[in-house]
Formats: C-alpha cells, sequence, structure tokens
C-alpha cells in the first residue's frame, strides 16, 4: 500500500460511507459513557447542597417571566442613579482644578516666559484642555460606574441577563449567544465584536457582529450620563434629577437592544436568511464578588485603559481642534467653515454643525465627543468669550449646561437626539478594524458602518420634525 | 497498573516535598526563549484565567461567564530555572464542533503540541467536564488535570476522590482553589513533572465498543503514523477524519499537520458562508 495523503484520504472516505451518519453519536456516545463512570467512581455527594438551592431560588426569580426583565430594568436604573448623584461633586471639583486652577497656572507660567500666543494656545487652548476635560468629565463617572457594573457581572448576573434575552434574539432569528456578545459589547464594542468566535454559524455571526454597535460601550456611556444628567435631570425638581438623569440613560440603553432585535430580524429576513439555531447556555454558580480584586480590577483594567485611551485621542484631537479653529481660510476658521457647511444639517436632524463636525473628529474614539463639542462652541463664539475666562470656568454641569444653551443655542432637543445619536451612530475606528478583520470583507464591513448613522440619521430627523410639527421648540 | 499508580504516587510526594523550594518568577509578557510551552484548556468558567493570572502574574480579565476568552492570551514563567510559556485557551466544551473559539483549543492542542496541557476541570461539575479531559486525553499523553473550585464542591456536600480520578485518567490530577491560591504550588510540581519527561504518563482512551470503528481509526491511524513522522495523536487525527472535519482533511492533504495554526488567520466569514 502507498502511503500518501490522497490514499489516506481515499480510505477516510470509504470508511466513512461504510459506517454511515451516526459516527458523531456514537462518539458522543462513547466519551459521555467513560465520562459518567469514572466521575461515578470519583464523586461521592453528601446530604446537604443548600448552596445549590439558594442559587435555584435567586434563578428562579432573575429569569422568571414576570420578574426578570422588571429587574434587570430596576438594576440598570439603581447602577446608573448612584453613578450620576455620586459623580456630580467629584466632577465639579476635578473640573475647577484642573480647568480653573492647573490652567490659569499654565497660562501664567507661558506668560511669565514671553511664549508666543500660537504656542501657549497650541498647547495649552488646544492639547492640554481637551485632555482636562476628558479627565474631569470622564473619570468620576467612570470610576463609580465601572465597579458597579463588574460586582454585577463577578456575582454572574450577565448570564442570567442573557438567559432573559435569549427569547427575544431567537424570536429575531438570531443566535441566542448574541446576547453575550453584546454584554460584551457594553463594555468595548471591539470587543464585542471579537467575542462573537462563540457563535458557529457564519450567518448569525455576521448578525451579531454588525448589531454589537448599539450595545453602548465605555467611550459612549460617559457622553449618555453628562448629557442625560444636564438636559434631562435638570428639567425635573431637584430631589429626582439624579433618578430621572438615570432614567433616560436607562431608556436609551433599552432604545439598543430593541434596535438590536429589530435589526437582527431584519437582517435574517433579507440578507441572511436563515433559522436561529440552538445552544445550551450555562448559568454558572453565584460566586461571592472578590470586593478588592473587582475594585482593583475595574479601576486598573477598565477606568485606567479607558480613560488612558481617551487622554492619548484628545491629546491630538485638542490640536486638531485649536488648528482648525485658528488657521483661517479667508474672513473664516478651518472649524467655522465646517461648522457652518454642516449646521443645516444638523439643524434639520436636531442637532448642530457643532456636534457634526465632533463626531467626525471623535471617529477614533467616542470618548472625546463631549468635550470636542464643548471646545468648538467656545472657539465659534471666541471673540470675547474665551479670553474672559468662562472657557477656564467650565467647572460643573451647570455651567456647561449654560454654555451650550446659550453660547451654543442647545435646547432639549438637542440634548434628547445627541443622546439618540450617541446610541445610533458609527462604530469607532478601532471597532470598524475589528470588524475587517473579523470578517475579511468589505462589503459587510461597510454595513456594519454605515447602517447605523444611516438609523442614527432617520431616528434623529424623525424626532426633530415630531418636535416642531407638535411646537415643542 | 500497579507501576502505574506509583508513579503517580512518587509525583504526589514530590509535589508537596521538593517544591517548597520550587522558584516560581512570574514573568507576565516576556516571553522570549522557553524551555516548554504549556496550554490551559478547561470547559468555560473553570477558572483558567485565574489560574493564567496566577502564574504569570498577568491581569488578564476573569469574567464569570462563557465567552471571556476567545482568543489565545500568552505569558510567562519561570521554575527552578527553566522557562515556560503558557497559553490561555478559550473555554470549550467539546473539541469536537465548529465554533472558531473552539478551533483554535484544538488547533493548539493538536498542532501547536504543547509540552504540558493542563485541563481545568470544576469539581462541582465533574462528569460534564471530563467530556472534555477525555477528548484532550485522545490528543496529548502529556497532560495535567486542574480540579479546581474544589471549595465550591465542599460547600455543596461534595467530596472528590482525585487519587481515583487520577489512576482512571492516568494523568496527574490536582485539587485546587484557584481564587485563593490553594493547589497553584502542586499544579506547577505537576506541570514540571510532565513537561521534563519525568512523570510518564497512561492516559485513559476512550472506549469505541463499535468494532467497526475502531479498526477504522487503527487502519487510518496506522497510515496516518507511516505518513507523518512522529504524529503522536494519530488516532484522534483518524477520528477527525473518519467525521469528514475539512480542517483535517485540508491539513493532510497539503501536508501541514504538524504546524501551528497561529490564532487570529480564519478562514474568512464569508469563504466560509460559502463552503
Amino acid at each position: 500500500m502507498t502511503n500518501n495523503p490522497t490514499a489516506i484520504l481515499d480510505a477516510a472516505a470509504r470508511f466513512r460511507r461504510e459506517m454511515g451518519d451516526n459516527l458523531h453519536d456514537k462518539l458522543t456516545e462513547a466519551i459521555y459513557n467513560d465520562a459518567g463512570q469514572i466521575a461515578a467512581r470519583a464523586v461521592s455527594s453528601g446530604e446537604h447542597s443548600s448552596n445549590k438551592n439558594f442559587g435555584q431560588f435567586f434563578d428562579r426569580i432573575v429569569t422568571s417571566r414576570w420578574f426578570g426583565f422588571p429587574l434587570m430594568i430596576l438594576l440598570l436604573t439603581v447602577v446608573f442613579w448612584l453613578t450620576i448623584a455620586g459623580a456630580n461633586i467629584p466632577s465639579a471639583m476635578l473640573g475647577e482644578l484642573l480647568q480653573g486652577t492647573v490652567y490659569n497656572l499654565l497660562h501664567d507660567f507661558a506668560s511669565s516666559l514671553n511664549a508666543p500666543w500660537w504656542l501657549s494656545g497650541f498647547l495649552i487652548d488646544g492639547v492640554y484642555l481637551a485632555t482636562a476635560w476628558v479627565v474631569s468629565v470622564m473619570l468620576p463617572p467612570m470610576a463609580i460606574f465601572f465597579p458597579l457594573f463588574t460586582l454585577l457581572e463577578d456575582l454572574g448576573y450577565l448570564p442570567r441577563v442573557a438567559f432573559n434575552l435569549d427569547r427575544l434574539f431567537k424570536r429575531a432569528g438570531a443566535h441566542g449567544k448574541q446576547a453575550l456578545t453584546m454584554m460584551m459589547g457594553y463594555g468595548c464594542n471591539a470587543a464585542g465584536v471579537v467575542s462573537t468566535r462563540i457563535i458557529d454559524s457564519p450567518r448569525e455571526r455576521l448578525i451579531a457582529i454588525i448589531t454589537n454597535n448599539f450595545a453602548i460601550c465605555n467611550g459612549r456611556w460617559g457622553t449618555l450620563i453628562l448629557i442625560g444628567a444636564i438636559f434631562i435631570g435638570s428639567t425635573a425638581p431637584p430631589a429626582l434629577a439624579s433618578l430621572i438623569a438615570a432614567t433616560s440613560v436607562v431608556a436609551i440603553a433599552i432604545l439598543g437592544v430593541i434596535f438590536t432585535l429589530l435589526v437582527s430580524a431584519f437582517l435574517s429576513k433579507t440578507w441572511l436568511k436563515g433559522e436561529a439555531s440552538s445552544f445550551s447556555l450555562e448559568l454558572p454558580p453565584y460566586r461571592p464578588p472578590q470586593i478588592w480584586q473587582t475594585l482593583y480590577k475595574s479601576i486598573i483594567d477598565r477606568t485606567f485603559i479607558v480613560l488612558k485611551r481617551a487622554v492619548l485621542m484628545a491629546a491630538p484631537a485638542g490640536a486638531v481642534i485649536w488648528l482648525m479653529s485658528n488657521v483661517n481660510i479667508g474672513e473664516a476658521s478651518v472649524a467655522a467653515h465646517l461648522v457652518s457647511f454642516l449646521n443645516p444639517f444638523g439643524l434639520l436632524l436636531g442637532l448642530n454643525g457643532v456636534i457634526l463636525v465632533a463626531y467626525i473628529v471623535a471617529i477614533p474614539a467616542n470618548e472625546i465627543v463631549v468635550p470636542t463639542i464643548l471646545m468648538l462652541t467656545l472657539n465659534m463664539a471666541k471673540s470675547g468669550l474665551a479670553q474672559t475666562g468662562v472657557m477656564s470656568g467650565l467647572d460643573d454641569d451647570l455651567q456647561i449646561r449654560q454654555v451650550l444653551t446659550e453660547v451654543g443655542g442647545w435646547t432639549i432637543l438637542t440634548g434628547v437626539n445627541l443622546m439618540l445619536f450617541s446610541l445610533l451612530h458609527n462604530p469607532c475606528s478601532t471597532t470598524i478594524w475589528t470588524i475587517w478583520q473579523e470578517t475579511k470583507s468589505f462589503k459587510w464591513t461597510t454595513v456594519a458602518t454605515l447602517l447605523p448613522v444611516v438609523l442614527g440619521i432617520a431616528v434623529c430627523f424623525l424626532t426633530a420634525s415630531v418636535a416642531r410639527l407638535t411646537g415643542l421648540i | 497498573m500497579s507501576a502505574h499508580a506509583e508513579t503517580l504516587n512518587q509525583c504526589g510526594s514530590c509535589a508537596s516535598s521538593c517544591h517548597h523550594t520550587a522558584q516560581l518568577t512570574k514573568l507576565g509578557l516576556k516571553i522570549r526563549n522557553w524551555d516548554y510551552t504549556v496550554a490551559l484548556a478547561g470547559n468555560p468558567n473553570t477558572g483558567k484565567s485565574t489560574i493564567f493570572n496566577q502564574l504569570t502574574g498577568l491581569h488578564q480579565h476573569v469574567g464569570n461567564w462563557a465567552g471571556k476568552t476567545v482568543t489565545r492570551a500568552e505569558g510567562a514563567f519561570t521554575l527552578n530555572g527553566k522557562k515556560y510559556k503558557l497559553v490561555d485557551l478559550p473555554g470549550t466544551y467539546s473539541l469536537l464542533s465548529t465554533s472558531v473559539d473552539e478551533e483554535i483549543a484544538r488547533d493548539f492542542v493538536l498542532f501547536g503540541q504543547p509540552d504540558v496541557t493542563v485541563v481545568v476541570a470544576d469539581a462541582t461539575r465533574l462528569e460534564r467536564n471530563l467530556n472534555l479531559v477525555l477528548q484532550v486525553l485522545e490528543i496529548t499523553d502529556r497532560a495535567v488535570v486542574a480540579l479546581n473550585l474544589i471549595d465550591e464542591a465542599e460547600r455543596n456536600d461534595l467530596t472528590v476522590d482525585e487519587r481515583a480520578l487520577a489512576r482512571d485518567l492516568g494523568v496527574p490530577v490536582v485539587p485546587m482553589a484557584a481564587r485563593r491560591g490553594a493547589g497553584v504550588k502542586e499544579l506547577l510540581g505537576a506541570i514540571e513533572m510532565v513537561a521534563s519527561g519525568q512523570f510518564s504518563a497512561r492516559p485513559h482512551r476512550i472506549k469505541y465498543i463499535d468494532q467497526k470503528l475502531e479498526t477504522a481509526i487503527e487502519t487510518l491511524a496506522e497510515q496516518l503514523r507511516g505518513e507523518f513522522d512522529d504524529l503522536p495523536n494519530a488516532r484522534w487525527v483518524a477520528l477527525r477524519l473518519l467525521e469528514g472535519d475539512e480542517n483535517i482533511i485540508n491539513a493532510v492533504e497539503t501536508r501541514t499537520l504538524g504546524k501551528v495554526k497561529e490564532a487570529g488567520a480564519f478562514p474568512s466569514l464569508v469563504e466560509s458562508e460559502a463552503r
């Protein structure tokens, strides 16, 4: 007999035909049989398995048809309420320090050195200020939100959420594991896209990749929390403000889930037709969370890593914004040209030109949307304002709100639509790159990139039109 | 059988006696010129990443749910002067299916031929976890079973006789409570024994009751051994051929069996869609 690959493969094919289709079953059966025997010899169980019963009792509640969803929404609301209520004061303190004291010190130092205006402007009003804003706006909410979220994760709550959502995903023609990849997306969409590898079927995996962007990522929670607090929360009496703000953030998150399901259903009925495959989802045992490790993990691994990325992106973005605002073409700056070019379209969507420019500048990282908006808004109205110290005095939510409404001309519609657009816009460049890496398909990368923006434009246009027609603005 | 049990005992006594002198240095990501490669396999949610972090000093995110690790994470440590590269594989229930995360785990154990494969098993769900252990033992002799979450099993009033288990499986079994760091030393001892070849395993082989299947596997395995020099897992490859596994068929056809398939180099989704 000649031993070459073809001969071996031929022999294999012949055996395969002889043995028929149930080979896989026979094999699985043999493995299970052996495993069962070995386990029976090794394991002996005592009388009490109280712990397990306790877990089962809990599971019946958190995954029940009636309590499952309300409990989920309640928990999320509590998490955001704690975040918003808790972040207020530290945010203001950080703002005062970084945008006030340090900012002024830097300018004093620069003028004592007789630094040229463009150098101190570029470095202090551009690079430094953008970085300072990212830190003061994002650090406090993240430092509260991430440990709370990680705690829920450590307890084993996230797989229960996935379990609750499984039914809905199945009805949408998608894989139940998509609920898990969505949970990953709540941290980072790029990670969420990579985690779709747990889904076997290419069809369902593509659906999960395309819709992952509807899971709000680290970079966007900050925007939502801030805008929710200063535009939605402030419409309520002070005692309820944080709660209402938290509710608005939860509403956006739920809207994200609804969009995930709708788009999944749409894709599985059109371009990616097919049946949902079934799988078994293990509900891991409840494990007592290790508080200190959780704190360490969420502060070092998440808060600082996200913040580092934000700062790394903010510094060059600050430089770009400063250059855009100070390099003139004709009468006006580059930024002014861009903003006034995009403004009509922005206003049509209930947003404005500044927001659209900010979303272009922030393609590398969603984290810098708010600081970019603030800097551009102030630079647009630079004549007088920046020099009189308004820019450095932006150290709490109330002042940010004042700048946006008085200088930027924002209404509550702008706030609401910014939150909607934050949910529905293109993924960041890292995520787009990851989608390309995972699919190696130009077509699907384009779909995954553009579909959310198109949806965002449609939804914002709709809310703006309704608001205008009903005379709300 | 008795000689076999003796080796196990030797291993056990060594693990407890010679290893308080063990010099473990966590090297984090510094992986260059390693002496041994160690793979960490196991069901999702059994504590692979916790063990990985304990040994390397890294802070790979540990998640209490399936799908947290879908790529290979690599780290390193030195033990008694030898340098080990540790590869954390995605958690899988089986090596028989076709999702990308399971392929990564399977291909690494199969083609990467690690010097030691540590299979982490959840002591509270031993029967289900053994399915994967048995499949790994089909591929490689050089395995260690880390019987993790032994503390949780105790709380649930379950007792696992690790000596009986070691006897049945034919490889070292180390009871652990990795979250508390318990059993880490013993695990290192077992890894060292297997890596250095001091411990020679007689791993459990799955009993195929079906005679036709057994004959087919042995015939193909014989041919494979003739074709590919020192293929340690010929029976497993034969089995995959019988199952019509496209990747393995390709690897045989192109004679790339035995070459490491790097994580990240997947057939594109669109390609596999067309398949």
